[in-house]
């Protein structure tokens, strides 16, 4: 019979095992471990060094860690692969767009590189880009684009195949407050629609209260929990401060 | 499989467009060749003797004699190009997107490679074709026949230049490491002269020349465009080929390659 944890991790969220990583002597990561269940918008909060870009990097396997398990939408990461990433929509911090192709055209590769059938691609790229009112936008360069729009786009395009959890780094540095606040409320209500996230980010105005929290430093899980529980009577960005000794 | 071919035709697509959008890159692939065939081996005809060696059967201007290592030379700076803008992708972050499909990465890397060359060999038949109008033409069933070599050259130079691209941490060290690469490459070859010729001055240097895989992929070229094989420079340039792109998979693992150590 299986136990309590096996079952877990072959939940269809996202779930992490002890997962460490060293670069070096330096370690990036010490047994991390945590749960994101579908439905929930989880916010990985952490200063600037506290190892979010590496926890993304093992989470869509661009590097591999020597210990620790990861499981995306019931795949184990380090076993099946393919099925893992699969289900993985991604927006990285670093922009992944090429400039010199059209939105489409951009949108078209990403279908490619996920196996999605070719008489689907033009419906879903349009779908996509519809829930995001980018539609009118699909033909245009992607250097035509503000920041805004590129991430929006991004964001389109890390939907397009239909993943189980999406996974955003960093996704609204160096966007305006409008846009900033565009993009978090639509990623919050795509968590209320069922889909699994985690969001990766040090600006605490970016979480709400009712998101799950987990805060990250010095590559350790320092607090886990439901935000508002957590921050108590504080404000979010106080309480934060308070935990990690970092002044802003 | 239909996912794997429609992955190869997205990345070799993507290669052609982005190759498409650079006019300048095109213009230098050609401009190159044509400058060392039009002006380097005039005036170098009357210095270099040539005697009668296979293929040939006859006595050859020194300018035929160059129109393989200069087919080869394309393969090589397209190979480095490629490297270059695998660097780029990785510090412009669209190396991610690439490396986080869900396809095997050998594949994704194998894709790319048949893109870097699939456009080396549109280059090489370009400056073939202006070569001809200059005057050097070679025979017709040769210009088919070496198909199959170019593919092969390509294939070994663009993943010299993967395993580069693994290894070059950052855009700005490039430059330095492809004047280790290409010159020692292209001058210790037989693209310029012929090894004989080049064991006349220095026995090691003929030794060295020998060694190198370039100058295998210039005497594959060589002999296919005379509608022969020349088995030595075929085994060579697969043990080679295979040899660079096994290297090149382990430098993009994720577990044990060189991504680590700059992730």
């Amino acid at each position: 019979m299986p136990n309590a944890q096996s079952l877990q991790e072959a939940g269809p969220g996202l779930s992490v095992r002890d997962l460490s990583f060293h670069y070096g002597a330096k370690t990036a990561l010490g047994a991390v471990s945590f749960d994101v269940a579908p439905g929930t918008f989880c916010a990985l909060l952490g200063p600037n060094g506290a190892g979010k870009s590496t926890l993304v990097s093992l989470l869509t396997r661009l590097l591999v860690a020597p210990q620790g398990e990861i499981s995306v939408a019931g795949a184990n990461l380090r076993r099946f692969p393919r099925k893992a990433l699969g289900q993985l929509g991604v927006v990285f911090q670093q922009p992944t767009l090429d400039l010199s192709l059209t939105v489409r055209q951009n949108m078209t590769y990403f279908a490619a590189l996920h196996g999605l059938p070719r008489n689907e691609v033009s419906g879903r790229i349009d779908a996509a880009l519809d829930r995001l009112n980018m539609r009118e936008r699909a033909e245009e360069k992607v250097r035509a684009l503000n920041g805004g729009h590129r991430r929006r786009m991004e964001l389109a395009r890390a939907l397009l195949h239909d993943p189980s959890v999406l996974l955003l780094d960093e996704p609204t540095v160096g966007l305006d407050a409008a846009a900033r606040q565009s993009i978090t409320r639509h990623v919050h209500d795509l968590a209320v629609q069922g889909l699994c996230v985690l969001w990766a980010t040090h600006l605490t105005d970016e979480v709400h209260d009712d998101d799950q929290l987990l805060v990250l430093h010095q590559g350790r899980v320092l607090a886990s929990g439901q935000t508002g529980d957590l921050r108590g009577q504080h404000a979010l960005s106080d309480w934060f401060l308070s935990q990690t000794g970092v002044s802003a | 499989m239909r996912g794997f071919w429609g992955v190869a035709r997205a990345i070799i697509g993507r290669e052609f467009l982005r190759f498409i959008h650079q006019r300048e890159r095109f213009l230098a692939a050609l401009v190159r060749p044509m400058v060392w065939l039009l002006i380097f081996a005039a005036g170098f005809r009357a210095a270099l003797g040539l005697s009668i060696i296979p293929p040939y059967q006859t006595y050859i201007t020194y300018e035929t004699y160059i129109v393989p290592g200069l087919c080869a030379m394309v393969l090589l700076f397209n190979g480095m190009q490629s490297s270059l803008s695998l660097v780029y992708d990785r510090e412009m972050g669209s190396m991610r997107l690439l490396l986080t499909s869900s396809f095997p990465r050998w594949w994704l890397l194998f894709c790319r490679l048949l893109g870097s060359t699939a456009i080396s060999i549109l280059q090489v038949y370009t400056f073939l074709a202006l070569a001809a109008l200059f005057g050097i033409v070679l025979p017709l069933p040769g210009y088919v026949a070496v198909l199959p070599g170019l593919v092969l050259g390509g294939l070994m130079l663009g993943a010299l230049g993967l395993v580069l691209s693994s290894f070059i941490k950052q855009l700005e060290n490039f430059a330095g490491v492809m004047n280790f690469v290409i010159f020692p490459m292209f001058f210790l070859s037989s693209a310029l002269y012929p090894l004989w010729k080049m064991a006349e001055s220095s026995p090691l240097l003929r030794d060295i020349c020998a060694l190198n895989p370039f100058t295998h992929v210039v005497e594959l070229i060589r002999f296919l465009l005379y509608l022969q094989i020349n088995w030595s420079a075929l085994l060579w340039v697969l043990i080679w080929t295979v040899i660079l792109s096994t290297i090149a998979v382990w430098g993009y693992d994720p577990a044990r390659g060189l991504m680590k150590r700059k992730s």
